[in-house]
């Protein structure tokens, strides 16, 4: 680290090996596209090569960067012209939103167990705005007072959106093949 | 699900899950939940699939030509900041 901050090439790319993964998976997550997620991985490192030298340790360096990353993608999606809180979406019902109305008796749960491939594949799917806000409250642990900041959005707004998209998982995870073969 | 008028029905209880789950609330010890397995079973869901993305990890691999690029791209600032 020290030796990235002080200009070193090898300090660097010994930092870009160490977080690649991390900070790819998020932007990968966070856009849905193999090409924008290599675009955005790029840019984020770029900004860091430019910034490192500001960091001052007040928090840890991964966290640091990954604020940096996903700062890099909501940027990026503002300027694609992305609602990040897209009242579309909300507005739009989704499938089984009342279970109380829809849920029978056959049909099955999740039994306290999803596969993991089926629910990376059941996020992919997601409306955008839905997948930004489960993948940084679920998936990177971000609080919904730091959501409702990055987003400039509510906190009532963050919750209500994650809720939506937890239930839209939820459908998803009951019709798929992976899911229903555990029940 | 009850006759009880303390004790909400499914669509206010729901309307009320995002605020409930966020406050960090015991939910199963709500009084909609200790009398209905349909919202019983909607929250355990919810918990699993919450609990299931904490456990998703980095998997994806960027490509090997993507740090070459960052390299050539670092070069290029690191250039013109020099001529400037």
């Amino acid at each position: 680290m020290a030796r990235a901050q002080a200009g070193d090439h090898h300090g660097f790319a010994q930092l870009y090996s160490l977080h690649k993964r991390r900070i790819y998976s998020l932007c990968l997550r966070m856009v849905g596209s193999v090409a924008e997620a290599e675009d955005l991985t790029q840019e984020a490192f770029l900004q860091l090569h430019r910034k490192i030298a500001t960091f001052r340790g007040d928090s840890a360096f991964s966290t640091w960067l990954h604020r940096l990353a996903v700062n890099v993608v909501l940027m990026h999606l503002r300027r694609k012209g992305l609602k990040l809180i897209s009242l579309d979406e909300a507005m739009e019902p989704a499938p089984d939103e009342r279970p109380g109305r829809s849920f029978g008796a056959q049909d099955p749960t999740l039994a306290g167990a999803i596969d993991r491939m089926a629910l990376e594949s059941a996020i992919a799917c997601l409306p955008a705005g839905y997948r930004l806000i489960f993948i940084l409250h679920d998936v990177e642990g971000y609080e919904h007072n730091e959501i409702a900041s990055m987003l400039d959005c509510s906190i009532g707004n963050s919750k209500s959106q994650l809720h939506k998209a937890r239930m839209r998982l939820r459908a998803a995870l009951r019709k798929s093949p992976r899911t229903e073969a555990r029940q | 699900m009850t006759g009880d008028p303390k004790i909400l029905t499914c669509a206010d209880f729901q309307d009320q899950l995002p605020d409930l789950i966020g406050s960090g609330e015991n939910i199963a010890a709500h009084p909609h939940i200790q009398s209905c397995a349909l919202c019983r079973a909607l929250v355990d869901d919810l918990e699993t699939i919450a609990a299931a993305a904490r456990q998703l990890f980095p998997v994806a691999e960027p490509p090997d030509e993507l740090w070459k690029q960052i390299e050539m791209a670092i070069q290029d600032e690191e250039g013109s900041s020099g001529q400037g």
